[in-house]
C-alpha cells in the first residue's frame, strides 16, 4: 500500500471536512499478565493460609507481648536513639563536607582524615569501642594540657578546674549516640559533598557578583539547592539508622527494641513471634518516615520542575 | 607601564592597563588595556576565544588576572599596592569591591529556589543589611522599571528566558552599582525575545549608568554604545565610535570578523 498518497490523508488535510474521527482500535490483548496473576494469586493464598493456620506464629501471644511496655519503652529508645544520630550526623555532615571543600589545606585534610576513620569502621565495632572508653580515662579533667610536666615549675599541683567521672559522663545511651552519630557525620558528608558539587557554579558566581561572602553564598544560594539532592538519600541513612540501633544492644545499651523483643523471646521460649513482632516494628516506623521524607522532598522541590515531576510521578504510583 | 595614581575623582570608571591571564599553558588574555569613562557604554565584540568574556569576568574579579592592574572606580581590583608590593585582598574585601559592581550572565543564573521578588531583594538585604521592607521597595520599583512588576510572586522556572534575564538585571541593579557588566545577554535568548533585554539595556544607558556589554548584537552596539571595542586573540585589536568600527574597521582582522557576522 502507498502510505504517502493515501485517500485518507488527503481527506484528512483537505479543508472542510473537520477534525478526523478519533481511533477506535482493539487494544492488543496481554493474555501472560491474566496467568501472572492468577498464578500469584495463589501463591498470596498458601501464604495467608499458613499465616492463620501455622501454630508457629502464636499470634494471641505475639500482640500481647508486641504493646507491652518494655517493648513500647524499646520504641522509644530506638525513636529517640534514631532521630537524635541522624540530626547529630546531618549537622557533623555538613560541617565536614564544608571543611573538605574549602579551600583550607588543614580543614581539609581533617576532614578527609575523619571521613576515611569513621566510613572504615564497622558500626557495630565503634559500639563496642565506645561501650568501653571509660577503660582509657576512668577521669575526664578539663584544664590546660600537659599540666603535669609544667604545673610544678610555677608551684602549682594542677592546672585542672573540673572532674568527671567517665561512667557518669559517658553513659550507655551516650556512648551509643556517638557511635551512631560519629559513624553517621562520615556517609552524610559525602552526600553533603555531592548536593553541593551538583550545583550549578554559575548561582556561586551570580552570588559572589552580587558582593556576597562565601558563607552568605553557602548558607542562602548553594545549600538550599544542595538540599533538593541531599534530603532523598538522607532519607534513605534515617532507615538505615533505625535499623542499626539494634547494634547498641553491644554497647551494651539493653533499652533498645530489638533486645528487649529478643529478650521475651528467649525468656518464653517462643522466639519466632517476637521476630515477627520485630518486623512489624521496624516496617511500621519506616512506613511513616517515607511520609516525613515525601513531605520534605516537597518542600525543598520549590521552583524546580525536575524535582517536581518526579515527586508527581511519586503521587501517581502512590495512588494505583 | 603601571598607571600612575588613579585618583577617585577621575572620570574613568574603569582602567584596565595590560591585563594578562593564564589557564594553565593556555595564555588568554595577552595585554589588554581599555580605559571606559564614567557614562560609556562600551560594547565589545570579537570571535568566540577572543578573550572578550574572560576580560569581563576579570574586571570584577571573578577571575584573578595573571599580569597587570585594574583599577575600577579608583580602586584596584583583588590587591592592595604598599611600597611597591602587591597584597591579596581579604575574600570579605573583595566581596565590598564587588557590590558597586552588577553583573548579568549569558544564562541568567538565576535563583531557582528564590521567588522573582526574593531574587531581587537578596543581595540588599543580605549584603548590605538593608531592612526587607525597603528592599522590597526598591525590588518593587525595578521590577516595575523592567516591565515584570506582575511576577514579583513567580519563580524563575515559570518565566521565559527574556523575562528571566530582565530580572536579572533587576537584581544586579538593586545593589545600585556604579558600573554594569553584561556577558552576552541576549546570546541564551530565542531570537523574538531579545528584543525586551535590550530594551531595557538602552534604558540603563539612557539613564547614564556605566556599562562594558559583550554582544553578539550590532545592531545594539552601534544605536546605544558609546564606543566599540574589537578583541581577538587576546587583545584589543580597534576601538573607536561604533559607526567608525563597524562601517570602516581599520584591521584586516576586524574587516575579516564583521564580513562574516555582518
Amino acid at each position: 500500500m502507498d502510505t504517502q498518497t493515501g485517500p485518507s490523508r488527503a481527506e484528512a488535510s483537505s479543508p472542510g471536512t473537520g477534525s478526523p474521527e478519533f481511533i477506535k482500535a482493539v487494544p492488543v490483548r496481554h493474555p501472560g499478565r491474566w496467568v501472572a496473576a492468577g498464578v500469584l494469586l495463589v501463591f498470596a493464598a498458601m501464604f495467608a493460609h499458613m499465616l492463620v493456620t501455622n501454630e508457629a506464629f502464636n499470634w494471641p501471644f505475639m500482640v500481647e507481648n508486641m504493646f507491652s511496655e518494655p517493648v513500647l519503652l524499646g520504641v522509644r529508645t530506638t525513636l529517640v536513639l534514631t532521630l537524635l544520630a541522624m540530626l547529630i550526623g546531618v549537622v557533623v555532615g555538613i560541617a565536614v563536607a564544608v571543611m573538605r571543600l574549602s579551600g583550607n589545606p588543614v580543614l581539609a585534610g581533617v576532614g578527609w582524615l575523619y571521613t576515611w576513620f569513621f566510613r572504615a569502621v564497622p558500626r557495630l565495632v565503634l559500639c563496642v569501642l565506645f561501650g568501653n572508653l571509660g577503660v582509657l580515662y576512668n577521669r575526664i579533667d578539663l584544664g590546660l594540657p600537659f599540666d603535669h610536666y609544667w604545673a610544678p615549675l610555677l608551684g602549682l599541683e594542677s592546672a585542672r578546674f573540673y572532674s568527671f567521672d567517665t561512667r557518669d559522663l559517658l553513659t550507655p545511651f551516650v556512648a551509643a549516640l556517638l557511635a551512631l552519630a560519629l559513624s553517621e557525620g562520615a556517609y552524610m558528608a559525602e552526600i553533603v559533598r555531592a548536593g553541593l558539587q551538583s550545583v550549578d557554579p554559575g548561582q556561586t558566581e551570580a552570588a559572589q557578583a552580587l558582593g556576597m561572602r562565601r558563607s552568605t553564598v553557602l548558607r542562602r544560594i548553594t545549600l538550599p539547592q544542595a538540599l533538593r539532592v541531599i534530603v532523598p538519600p538522607t532519607g534513605n541513612e534515617a532507615t538505615a539508622m533505625l535499623k542499626d540501633t539494634s547494634l547498641v544492644a553491644y554497647v551494651p545499651l539493653t533499652t533498645e527494641l530489638w533486645f528487649q523483643l529478643q529478650a521475651i523471646g528467649n525468656r518464653t521460649y517462643d522466639p519466632f513471634p517476637m521476630l515477627v513482632a520485630a518486623c512489624l516494628w521496624y516496617l511500621a516506623i519506616t512506613s511513616v518516615f517515607m511520609v516525613g521524607q515525601y513531605l520534605l522532598e516537597r518542600s525543598f522541590a520549590r521552583g524546580d520542575r525536575r524535582a517536581g515531576a518526579g515527586l508527581r510521578l511519586l503521587r501517581v504510583q502512590a495512588r494505583n | 607601564m603601571v598607571a600612575e595614581n588613579i585618583p577617585e575623582a577621575d572620570d574613568r570608571m574603569v582602567v584596565a592597563d595590560n591585563i594578562h591571564k593564564h589557564y594553565g599553558r593556555l595564555h588568554v588574555l595577552r595585554g589588554v588595556d581599555l580605559e571606559v569613562r564614567r557614562g560609556e557604554v562600551c560594547c565589545v565584540i570579537g570571535p568566540s576565544g577572543s578573550g572578550k568574556s574572560t576580560f569581563l569576568r576579570c574586571v570584577n574579579h571573578l577571575e584573578k588576572i595573571s599580569a597587570g592592574r585594574l583599577w575600577v572606580n579608583g580602586q584596584l581590583m583583588g590587591y592592595r599596592e604598599k611600597n611597591g608590593r602587591l597584597y591579596e585582598l581579604r575574600e570579605s574585601e573583595v566581596a565590598a569591591q564587588r557590590r558597586d559592581i552588577g553583573m548579568v550572565f549569558q544564562r541568567f543564573n538565576l535563583f531557582p529556589h528564590m521567588s522573582v521578588l526574593a531574587n531581587v531583594t537578596e543581595a540588599p538585604v543580605q549584603v548590605k543589611r538593608m531592612p526587607r521592607a525597603e528592599a522590597r521597595e526598591i525590588a518593587m520599583g525595578l521590577l516595575e522599571r523592567v516591565g515584570l512588576a506582575d511576577k514579583a510572586g513567580a519563580y524563575p522556572e515559570q518565566l521565559s528566558g527574556g523575562q528571566q534575564q530582565r530580572v536579572a538585571i533587576a537584581r544586579a541593579l538593586a545593589m545600585n552599582p556604579s558600573l554594569m557588566l553584561f556577558d552576552e545577554p541576549t546570546s541564551a535568548l530565542d531570537p523574538e525575545l531579545v528584543g525586551e533585554v535590550l530594551d531595557v539595556m538602552r534604558d540603563l544607558a539612557e539613564g547614564g549608568m556605566t556599562m562594558i556589554v559583550v554582544t553578539h548584537e550590532m545592531g545594539f552596539a552601534r544605536e546605544v554604545g558609546d564606543t566599540l571595542v574589537f578583541m581577538d586573540g587576546g587583545v584589543v585589536v580597534e576601538r573607536g565610535a561604533p559607526r567608525d568600527v563597524l562601517d570602516s574597521p581599520q584591521h584586516e582582522r576586524t574587516r575579516a570578523f564583521l564580513s562574516k557576522v555582518l
